[in-house]
């Protein structure tokens, strides 16, 4: 986790814009709610004033005469009153449909981006660390949106709104006050931006406290088997404790902060009213908007006002933190944002076609059978019937520069071929597949599919026309059924069932607590691993494509369970053209044609019986099993 | 609840203590300041000497430092007890989970133990900061406020009388609303997460089979039912501050309104201009305490569910607990099962294991085949006491294992187990863990046993690579063969491999199972396999089917007298015998 302790200039205007892209009318008449509402929550000391003029000027009236002047007081001010508290509830109920509009609006877009990263973007970052953006960041967003927002603006306005009846007052007197004010922000600005970097600090080490217990809990069989539970706790306490120091400091920095602004908020009070009575005793001049002479009725007020004004620059000291937090979570959430999408520079499409006589005609409904559609100069389209022919020539592959993956690898396979891939770990089998649906793009040589450049294919559609089971099996939450229609969204139940049946996971499945029905969660994890990789064979199945890769699809179902499935596998297979990776030579041993890679080359090809005859690697590795014999 | 989590407390219960005295001096200061001003006033409008306007002055610059003392003080305190506090109770938290036994780990999903020593934690750091600070101020200052507005205020601070609990009743009805909005929030905000986590995961099926739009439309719905709850939560929560408005506004129109007429008609002798000023000072506290405190209450309503989550750790019991006068010392890897039955919870209606009975004599090898749920890993887990029987015995060398020291025990019957793991650090460091004093030559030695260090030779920086979290930048095979060499250093007298070869190529398999023959001879040796040339060479085979085993005996004895063995066999060899 990668914390910056400096925010990028410009993320707050960014998010600014953000917002009000999200709502141009809402937001700024909200925004104008709370001007108002601040504005008048600020000037009740210029109605004490007028009250207490009345009072003063009162030569031993009774209430029958200065009665009516001060109800008229009183009712302008009861009237704006309502009106503020009117706007106060609006603009709270709207903040909060538009803070949590805002914060989904800005989740969606997240997680569409997400979707248009490419591959490499998962393998390289921390998936924790994409996480984060969901869970930390946004929710730092949420305090800056609803809470600082709102309370940094309020503060502003009544600061504005104060300072001018200040001014309306006396000249002199808010001289005072501001040159008290003047220490007073100096103090917040120092220990305020000490504050939020050590705040920054903190959320620094909880991150890295979280990915020290992830890893550690999810190895957490492992400490025991090995005993090393002391071991582990001594490594916990270290890192628990710098938390504990950064949350200590950042805490203490933000906790002293409202006493010793609010105090120095008294200091200025009992300056003001020092001031205040040495002016009233040595009558000096006042020196004001108002033109009002110095008087109790502008001493008393002005001491409610200098309150307020302290108290309100405590406010934005408070949110100082909170935003700071914020904007370096809408820093990263825009970073994720500005990620470069996956490309795609395809534009040939793969449709449903009727077929009568060779010629081949686009439509609408599903008939079962797919041409690649070419769009011409000339604004007609090119049809090639969908096959499953894949040829890769002289292909190489590095993920990283100078490091490569694979060399000069040409194959073919022709329709419904079943092409087997051996060799050891790390001999670049898996990266293959990577090319074949363009996780990857390769450095050199072509690929095609159908005679066509992969390149030319939208990805979506290549994707489409290759089947997948990866050697991770990855379920999503939701009914077994569910999890087998993924393969292809508008199956029917009796297609699912017959795809399960195909893979021999039905069997198991409606032996399951609702068959069917039964939820799945946690990446299946009620599932054994070999009944996980059933489910993803027949999601595989399902989706019914031309081409299918089966990725060490049943390295953990035992042999006599894959012997079982195997006559499922073969119906499965049949009439597809078919790369499989396994290293159970079991699983391989039928292909048309087995290839041997050793460090990012073929070395041997051909069939079970040609390269045991040759007698090189793969009859070594053949006869490994048999060594004991 | 609160008192376990009270008991993480230890070493900052001073701070704890000292935090809401301080506060306590600072409200009291903080509350007789506005006092003191309003007579201060009212001696300016009598028209006093300077002396006095400045002794005055003297005496607040003396009360305001202090304050400023005390506030300063409590705020440290305060940080230092809460994030003490936060630190005892992962401390804590995160040493119980070491004391997990399997049955317990099993219990609680990783990443729901890490919510709670973060997200929970941090939580109940933020309620318990909030507690020491405000839950003394507030209440003290709602006292204080209401006794000086009835000095200074007299009849008029009746007022507060009637706005008092309106304010409370309102702030209450808004809390008890929220509330259980905010719990189904919490829940929604889990799913969400969880199809975030999910989708990452599982990138590569969502890419493969083009669902990234599906994706958006499942993520886009849990996101909508997120708002849709939150935003009912939080309007209700927007309440809050209008209904304090609106008591504020009256208080003021009341107190400046009743405040003239009780001046004009005493002829300010019952109340005067400074006693109007401090009653509005006043009438703001008393509101904005009460405000305070209804937010203290907001929190720890929503740190009470972290709280719970938290004590359950805590709590938590592990299943296994070593014995009194615990045997240190295993004598050697013979193992005797007798009338074993075994199930994971005692809940489960059927028994995994039922009427085990084995002997293993020190130093033999045995094999185990099984189809996908024979039971293979829950047999193997007992005799390191990874679980316990839940009838018959276990006994190594002898004893039964639930008389030994955990540790003795495990440190001589070590496991490789199925799903296993590599952690960040370096090669060696990860190799170190079978034994921290492990000299570089004997790492080099149990790497060649277990066929890796050809592998790890051909790294760039050798022994030293970094191995990133989770292993992922080894391949599936290196990863195994680096825990195999990892567990052989050890030297334990039995030694279990769960399936621990799957991803090594067949002709490295042999490899560590000769090395293993020749170099470890004494040891026990136990290997679960799917592949019966991975056992072929055993001693004994044992053949487990649902629990039960089925058949033990060589490879020879099986291979004639049992059916599914030879069905196994000819299953991975057939097409191997046609050819030859």
């Amino acid at each position: 986790m990668n914390r910056s302790e400096m925010v990028k200039r410009g993320t707050l205007k960014r998010l600014l814009k953000m917002l009000f892209k999200f709502y141009p009318v809402a937001l700024p008449l909200v925004l104008l709610c709370i001007v108002f509402s601040a504005a008048v929550s600020s000037i009740p000391s210029v109605f004490m004033q007028n009250v207490i003029a009345v009072l003063e000027d009162n030569q031993g009236g009774g209430w029958a005469e200065i009665g009516p002047k001060i109800f008229r007081l009183v009712s302008i001010l009861a009237s704006l009153y309502v009106l503020a508290l009117i706007s106060s509830f609006i603009y709270n109920r709207a903040m909060a449909v538009i803070t949590q509009g805002s914060l989904k609006k800005m989740r969606e877009s997240l997680f569409e981006k997400m979707q248009e990263l490419p591959i490499s973007y998962f393998d390289t970052n921390s998936h924790g660390d994409i996480m984060s953006y969901y869970t930390n960041d946004i929710d730092t967003l949420r305090q800056i949106i609803s809470q600082s927002m709102p309370n940094l603006l309020i503060s502003a306005v009544t600061i504005l709104t104060l300072l001018s009846i200040m001014l309306y007052f006396s000249i002199w007197m808010t001289i005072v006050v501001l040159s008290g004010m003047a220490v007073m922000v100096f103090v917040v600005k120092k220990l305020g931006g000490n504050s939020a970097k050590y705040f920054l600090r903190q959320q620094h080490s909880i991150g890295k406290t979280e990915g020290f217990v992830q890893e550690m809990i999810n190895g957490q069989k492992v400490i025991k088997v090995f005993s090393h539970e002391q071991q582990v706790k001594t490594d916990f306490d270290a890192i628990n404790d710098e938390l504990f120091r950064d949350s200590e400091q950042a805490n203490k920095f933000a906790n002293i902060l409202p006493p010793i602004v609010m105090n120095i908020g008294n200091l200025i009070y009992v300056t003001v009213a020092v001031a205040g009575g040495i002016f009233l005793l040595t009558n000096a001049s006042n020196f004001s908007i108002s033109g009002l002479a110095f008087s109790i009725s502008v001493v008393v007020p002005f001491l409610n006002i200098t309150r307020q004004f302290s108290g309100n620059i405590n406010q934005v000291s408070m949110q100082i933190n909170a935003v700071i937090m914020g904007l370096a979570g809408a820093d990263r959430v825009f970073k994720m944002l500005d990620e470069k999408a996956e490309e795609d520079e395809g534009v040939i499409s793969l449709v449903n076609v009727r077929e009568d006589g060779g010629e081949i005609t686009e439509c609408a409904d599903r008939t079962g059978h797919w041409a690649w559609k070419e769009p011409l100069a000339d604004g007609r389209a090119r049809y090639t019937r969908l096959e499953g022919d894949v040829r890769l020539q002289n292909v190489d592959f590095s993920y990283e520069k100078d490091k490569p993956v694979l060399r000069d690898i040409s194959l073919f396979a022709e329709p419904g071929q079943k092409l087997a891939f051996v060799g050891a770990t790390g001999a670049g089998k898996t990266t293959i597949t990577n090319l074949l649906n363009r996780f990857y793009d390769i450095s050199e040589g072509t690929i095609c599919y159908d005679g066509i450049d992969i390149n030319k294919i939208r990805k979506p559609d290549l994707r489409r026309a290759i089947g997948m089971v990866l050697q991770d099996t990855n379920l999503f939450t939701g009914s077994v059924m569910e999890n087998i229609r993924y393969g292809r969204l508008d199956a029917t139940d009796a297609e699912c069932e017959a795809a399960a049946k195909l893979a021999g996971a039905h069997d198991f499945i409606i032996r399951l607590p609702e068959g069917y029905e039964t939820m799945l969660s946690g990446n299946g994890g009620n599932l054994s691993q070999g009944q996980r990789q059933l489910i993803a064979i027949a999601r595989a199945a399902v989706a019914d494509p031309p081409v299918m890769v089966l990725d060490e699809a049943t390295s953990s179902i035992d042999t006599r369970t894959e012997a079982i499935v195997q006559r499922g596998m073969d119906a499965l297979m049949k009439g597809r053209t078919v790369f499989v990776i396994a290293h159970r030579l079991s699983t391989v041993q039928n292909s048309d044609v087995i290839m041997v890679l050793e460090h990012g080359e073929i070395i041997e090809r051909g069939s079970h019986e040609r390269l045991i005859e040759e007698n090189g690697r793969y009859y070594q590795l053949y006869t490994g099993a048999f060594e004991l014999e | 609840m609160w008192k376990t989590l009270i008991k993480s407390l230890r070493e900052y219960k001073k701070p704890s203590i000292l935090a809401p005295t301080f506060v306590s001096l600072e409200v009291v200061i903080e509350c007789i300041i506005p006092f003191i001003i309003a007579r201060l006033v009212n001696q300016i409008s009598a028209g006093c000497e300077l002396k006095l306007i400045l002794q005055y002055g003297l005496l607040l610059l003396v009360m305001a430092s202090f304050s400023l003392m005390f506030g300063w003080l409590a705020g440290s305190a305060c940080a230092t007890a809460a994030s003490g506090f936060a630190r005892n109770l992962r401390k804590d938290m995160f040493y119980s989970i070491q004391s997990f036994s399997f049955e317990n780990i099993d219990r609680f999903s990783s990443s729901s133990l890490v919510t709670r020593l973060t997200t929970d934690v941090t939580n109940v750091q933020n309620a318990y900061m909030m507690i020491i600070r405000t839950a003394i101020r507030s209440p003290l200052m709602l006292i204080f406020s209401i006794v000086m507005a009835f000095i200074m205020g007299g009849r008029l601070a009746f007022i507060f009388v009637v706005m008092i609990p309106i304010l409370a009743v309102g702030l209450f009805l808004i809390i008890r609303k929220a509330f259980p909005i905010f719990k189904r929030v919490f829940r929604k905000y889990d799913a969400l997460n969880n199809s975030v986590q999910e989708n990452i995961q599982g990138i590569r099926v969502v890419k493969s089979f083009v669902r990234e739009d599906f994706e958006k439309q499942k993520f886009e719905k849990a996101a909508e039912d997120l708002r849709h709850e939150f935003t009912k939560a939080e309007k209700i929560l927007a309440l809050n501050s209008p209904i304090m408005q609106f008591c504020l506004y009256v208080n003021m129109v009341f107190i400046l309104t009743f405040g003239a007429y009780t001046i004009v008609t005493t002829n300010g002798l019952d109340f005067n201009v400074g006693q109007l000023s401090s009653l509005m000072v006043y009438s703001f506290l008393t509101l904005m305490s009460l405000m305070m405190l209804s937010m203290v209450f907001v929190l720890i309503t929503i740190a009470d569910e972290s709280g719970r989550r938290i004590v359950e750790v805590l709590q938590e019991e592990s299943t296994l607990t070593n014995p009194e006068n615990a045997v240190m010392e295993v004598k050697d890897g013979s193992i005797d099962f007798s009338e074993v039955s075994f199930r994971y919870s005692e809940k489960a209606k059927l028994m995994v294991l039922r009427d085990v009975n084995l002997h293993i004599a020190s130093g033999e090898t045995i094999g185990i085949l099984g189809g996908t749920g024979a039971s293979k890993t829950s047999f193997v887990q007992l005799i390191p006491r990874l679980y316990d029987v839940a009838e018959g015995s276990v006994k190594v060398g002898g004893i039964d294992v639930r008389e030994y020291d955990l540790d003795s025990l495990r440190n001589q019957v070590s496991m490789v187990l199925q799903n296993n793991i590599l952690f960040s650090g370096t090669i060696k460091e990860n190799l170190r863990w079978g034994d921290p004093y492990a000299s570089d030559e004997q790492l080099l030695e149990a790497c060649k046993l277990a066929q890796a260090d050809d592998f790890i030779m051909s790294f760039p920086k050798g022994y030293d690579t970094y191995i990133e979290q989770g292993g992922t930048n080894v391949s599936g095979g290196q990863k195994q063969r680096l825990c195999i060499a990892r567990t052989l250093l050890k030297k334990p007298k039995i030694l279990i491999l769960d399936d621990s070869t799957s991803a090594v190529d067949t002709k490295t398999d042999a490899n560590i199972r000769k090395a293993l023959r020749e170099y470890i001879p004494e040891t026990t040796k136990i290997i679960i396999a799917q592949r019966v040339a991975s056992v072929e060479d055993a001693d004994r085979i044992i053949l487990l089917d649902k629990g039960k085993i089925v058949a033990v005996g060589n490879h020879e004895e099986l291979l004639k007298s049992n059916e599914i063995y030879r069905e196994v066999y000819d299953s991975q060899n057939k097409a191997g015998e046609q050819h030859e």
